[in-house]
């Protein structure tokens, strides 16, 4: 191997791990705005130093060993071409990996059940729920308590609780605020549930990260994070000053296409629910309904079943 | 009547994009070239009965190979033009419909179109050397895996011309890739071309199980057997393993699309998650498919130029054969995100970090292979050890995504995409370029030209680097995979454009290949020797290069681990082989029995494409006739008792003398 292969082999891990401890307010998964990010960041970083701890190692000894045992003349090196079996290294390094990986899982299954995004977060602030369905190509925001509806917009208050209900109409896609906390996927037929919360307040960056068909690149979306009171006056002031969106809005909605932000005083009752439930055969009992009942928002009325059947031959 | 024929040339044919009618013109113009060539050379029957037509290894081998640079080209002609699309978006020059298509094509193709020939290549010229076998278990069954898999590549590759590639990604999730999320036919191209070229992957998997288990040289007990005869048999188990599944989630989609069945929909009860499960139940052991046999390169190459037995050899043969088990048990991590719960997600996570714990003992095997060795530095070896650091890097940050609760933040973002680009190439790539570059000479009896192999090799290296490390911090940003454009404020610009300049270096690299072979083939020196690299250990060395048709004149008998290596070294010590090494070198030579050339295979996968585009175009007539012509052609098959005779001991040993000449 090349020396300049070497140097350029450190010089990566270097950038590496700049890149991994950088805190530059670009990287957004590394510079968390709320507690589960941040609990998602210290994990990145742990895992990484153990992985750290075995791989910079490895890439010494390639170099060293590669410089070493090169062929060269009168080379001081020695040349023993039938050792092929040491049971002392071999344990040692069938070692190594298993109590590196062992630490890590240990980590891990820990952190999976802190951190499954269905647990709630623990606060005094009562949470506020925000039904987030993906539709074909925007992001519809329904606030079933304030009864307002946004397009490619959500806000909400600082240090309060967020349970995002997911789901789609169609494709499936994955919900995203890097800052706040990672992604979960919305797929119709089911709500999903993604606990967050934000700690300080600001604008957020919010994607949907599996793809969707054509112009999946354009459901991006701001998450505004203010204080309470600011909060509940852009509630009122929605409530007042924007037009209601209607069940043929919705329809225009879920044609395919892009939209600008949008803000609604009002939408259909049930939206949310009716969108997911919209496949659901009349009377099925299977497991899979059980299941998307169990995980939604209860319906308010009976006018739910009706309104439901409508939209079976979509 | 005219209208009619304008409106369907305006449905079959893709038009309206300067890209694609650039490439229609091309097509067009080259296939023009090709029949003008052979018809002009005369060289129709050449072809038919040398190449066409042929049942011998090393032949298809080279054919699997030839595809597959053709398909690295076409690839990476895909990953650029993504990549001048994401360096500045602002210019459009892909638009949203044709940037989704090419992201879809560009991992199709790389992975079962690339990389799977290019593995199978390898397989098909080496594995029956390594063996001291005179020919797979199923010579005929081979040639129709190769058709196969070239029916259905080219099934997959027309649609961008003809009816509009599939745009879905690389795996298809419904309900997107169902008939309501992609009404077009490029989905139903994707469905086929995979089907159909599935079938060969599947019958070359099971080939290559039998023929090692059953086509061992007398003596070569497993634990004898060299590392890539080895990874090919972890691989080509799990092929057996994963490729059922693969065909039966695409029958099920296809149902789901042509007879408005309901698996993967949630309207009439179906699931589309359960798609997922069942696709990733096929692709991440597909991932391993493709990696194992690398490093079986690896650990030919670096004990051939090490000078030096395999280190750990029981150790590497336990961790294959691990790595090929786990890989059934990993599937979930791709959608950790999907609200399994933390159960789910905490058994999957510890099964997915397990495979690290082998891969990690492999790569101190390797080192300490070259520890105390002597160590030589041809190209071969130069991607060998270049590869370490690159896959210890690409293993970690594999391991940092199997970090559940971590993944959340990671997936489906740039960084997962940094991670498997450098976990395929900085693995699968290399490893198969230092299987290229080590058994070429075996392959044509000349060696590449290494000056050239060196340049490529460095731009390779620096590309790669230059490319995927701004895209591990580009998803630490929070940039998804498959955005097409992306607002100026993020800050991926600089980054983007990076990345962009690290995949044009790596197609410069690639330009490099491809004038390192036109030089050698232009300004070759014949090196019929056999043992090319004078450090030959197994039994692929024994024989002249390129190997006659029948490889071994006498089917060596096998005493040692690296039993080439060892009978030279014996030589040199001035020590007499054992007695049955003597006695089979000596024993007089026999007429050899082989297979008859048979033109069934490619008729029959001729057949198929008929069918499969039928299947794509719906027209009843053509999946008709395709399916008729399968049936016709297998018959014909079953009752021709005249496939196979006997060369002769004369011409054996006038074969024998010429390469012995051509040695001297």
């Amino acid at each position: 191997m090349r020396p300049v292969f070497r140097k350029l082999s450190v010089l990566l891990i270097v950038a590496m791990i700049l890149v991994l401890s950088g805190c530059s307010d670009q990287y957004l998964v590394l510079d968390p705005k709320g507690p589960i990010a941040s609990a998602q960041k210290d994990l990145i970083l742990i895992s990484s130093l153990i992985c750290l701890i075995i791989a910079v190692p490895v890439i010494a000894m390639t170099a060293v060993i590669v410089w070493r045992y090169r062929e060269r003349p009168n080379s001081k090196a020695k040349y023993k071409p039938y050792w092929e079996h040491s049971t002392k290294l071999e344990a040692i390094w069938w070692g190594i990996p298993i109590v590196a990986i062992a630490i890590l899982a240990v980590i891990t299954v820990d952190y999976t059940h802190k951190l499954e995004p269905s647990v709630a977060i623990e606060s005094e602030q009562k949470p506020i729920e925000i039904q987030v369905t993906s539709l074909d190509w925007k992001w519809l925001f329904t606030y079933p308590d304030e009864e307002i509806a946004t397009i490619n917009y959500v806000k909400f208050p600082v240090d309060t609780p967020v349970v995002f209900k997911l789901t789609s109409d169609m494709a499936m896609n994955s919900f995203w605020i890097p800052s706040l906390g990672g992604q979960l996927y919305a797929m119709s037929g089911m709500a999903m549930t993604l606990n967050l919360l934000a700690d300080e307040e600001g604008v957020y960056y919010g994607s949907g990260a599996n793809f969707t068909g054509k112009d999946f690149a354009q459901m991006t979306f701001n998450a505004d994070v203010t204080t309470k009171e600011e909060y509940d006056r852009w509630v009122q002031e929605v409530k007042t000053t924007e037009v209601a969106l209607t069940d043929a809005g919705v329809d225009e909605l879920k044609e395919p296409g892009t939209a600008e932000v949008a803000q609604f005083s009002s939408f259909p009752e049930n939206l949310f629910y009716n969108i997911m439930t919209q496949y659901v055969e009349e009377g099925e009992t299977g497991a899979h309904a059980h299941h998307m009942t169990s995980e939604a928002s209860k319906p308010d009325d009976q006018a739910v079943d009706e309104d439901s059947s409508e939209h079976h031959n979509h | 009547m005219l209208e009619t024929i304008k409106e369907f040339a305006s449905e079959f044919f893709v038009t309206g994009d300067p890209l694609i009618l650039g490439a229609q013109v091309s097509i067009g113009l080259a296939m023009v070239a090709i029949v003008f060539i052979l018809t002009f050379f005369k060289k129709w029957r050449w072809l038919w009965t040398e190449w066409l037509t042929t049942v011998d290894h090393k032949k298809i081998g080279i054919m699997y190979i030839i595809c597959a640079i053709l398909m690295l080209f076409r690839g990476g002609v895909d990953a650029l033009l993504m990549r001048v699309q994401l360096a500045a978006p602002e210019l459009e020059f892909l638009n949203a419909e044709h940037y989704n298509a090419i992201f879809t094509t560009h991992g199709v193709i790389m992975i079962l179109f690339m990389a799977m020939p290019l593995m199978f290549g390898l397989f098909n010229i080496i594995v029956p050397l390594q063996l001291g076998a005179r020919d797979v278990a199923f010579p005929f069954l081979n040639s129709f895996s190769f058709w196969m898999f070239f029916a259905g590549a080219m099934l997959f590759n027309v649609s961008f011309v003809i009816g509009g590639s599939p745009d879905a990604g690389w795996l298809s999730y419904p309900p997107l890739s169902e008939i309501s999320g992609s009404p077009g036919v490029g989905q139903d191209f994707y469905i086929w071309g995979i089907q159909i070229s599935g079938m060969g992957s599947l019958a070359t998997g099971i080939n290559f199980v039998v023929t090692i288990l059953k086509m061992r040289a007398p003596g070569m007990k497993l634990m004898k057997m060299p590392m890539f005869s080895w990874s090919t048999l972890a691989s080509s188990i799990t092929i057996m393993f994963a490729f059922p599944i693969l065909t039966v989630t695409l029958f099920l989609l296809f149902l789901d699309r042509y007879l408005g069945a309901h698996f993967f929909t949630v309207d009439g009860g179906g699931n589309p998650m359960m798609y997922l499960n069942l696709i990733w139940m096929w692709g991440h052991p597909e991932v391993y498919i493709v990696v194992l046999p690398a490093f079986g390169i690896f650990s030919e190459v670096v004990a051939a130029f090490s000078k030096k037995r395999i280190f750990g050899y029981k150790s590497m043969v336990f961790a294959l054969m691990s790595i090929s088990f786990f890989s059934f048990f990993t599937w979930a991590h791709h959608f950790f995100t999907m609200g399994s719960g933390a159960n789910v997600n905490a058994f999957f996570a510890v099964t997915t970090m397990i495979i690290a714990i082998p891969t990690g003992v492999k790569v101190f095997n390797w080192l300490f292979t070259m520890y105390r060795g002597k160590l030589s530095f041809p190209t071969p070896m130069m991607w060998t050890v270049a590869f370490i650091p690159c896959f210890v890097i690409g293993g970690m940050t594999g391991v940092l995504l199997s970090v559940a609760p971590a993944d959340f933040q990671f997936h489906n973002s740039y960084f997962l995409i940094a991670h498997f680009h450098q976990v395929l190439i900085g693995g699968v790539v290399f490893g198969y370029f230092a299987g290229l570059y080590y058994w070429w000479p075996k392959m044509f009896g000349f060696k590449l030209h290494e000056g050239l192999g060196k340049w490529a090799f460095w731009l390779w290296n620096i590309g790669f680097y230059v490319c995927f490390m701004p895209q591990y911090a580009l998803g630490l940003m929070g940039m998804t995979r498959r955005f097409n454009e992306y607002n100026f404020d993020m800050g991926w610009q600089p980054l983007n454009v990076v990345s962009t300049v690290g995949g044009f270096i790596m197609g410069l690299a690639f330009l490099f290949q491809v004038w390192q072979i036109a030089h050698s083939i232009r300004f070759l020196k014949k090196d019929t020797s056999g043992d090319n690299w004078g450090q030959g250990r197994t039994l692929e060395w024994s024989i002249p290069s390129p190997a006659p048709f029948y490889n071994f004149a006498r089917i060596p008998h096998v005493v040692d681990q690296d039993d080439w290596w060892e009978k030279k070294e014996r030589h040199a010590r001035g020590e007499a082989d054992p007695a049955e090494v003597i006695a089979a070198d000596t024993a007089p030579l026999e007429p050899i029995h082989m297979p008859k050339n048979s033109g069934i295979p490619i008729i029959m996968s001729g057949f198929w494409f008929v069918a499969g585009f039928g299947f794509v175009w719906d027209w009843k007539w053509m999946i008709i006739l395709g399916l008729v012509g399968v049936v016709v052609t297998m018959l014909a098959r079953s009752f021709n008792y005249d496939d196979d005779y006997y060369v002769s001991v004369e011409e054996i040993e006038r074969i024998e003398a010429a390469a012995l000449k051509g040695a001297k």
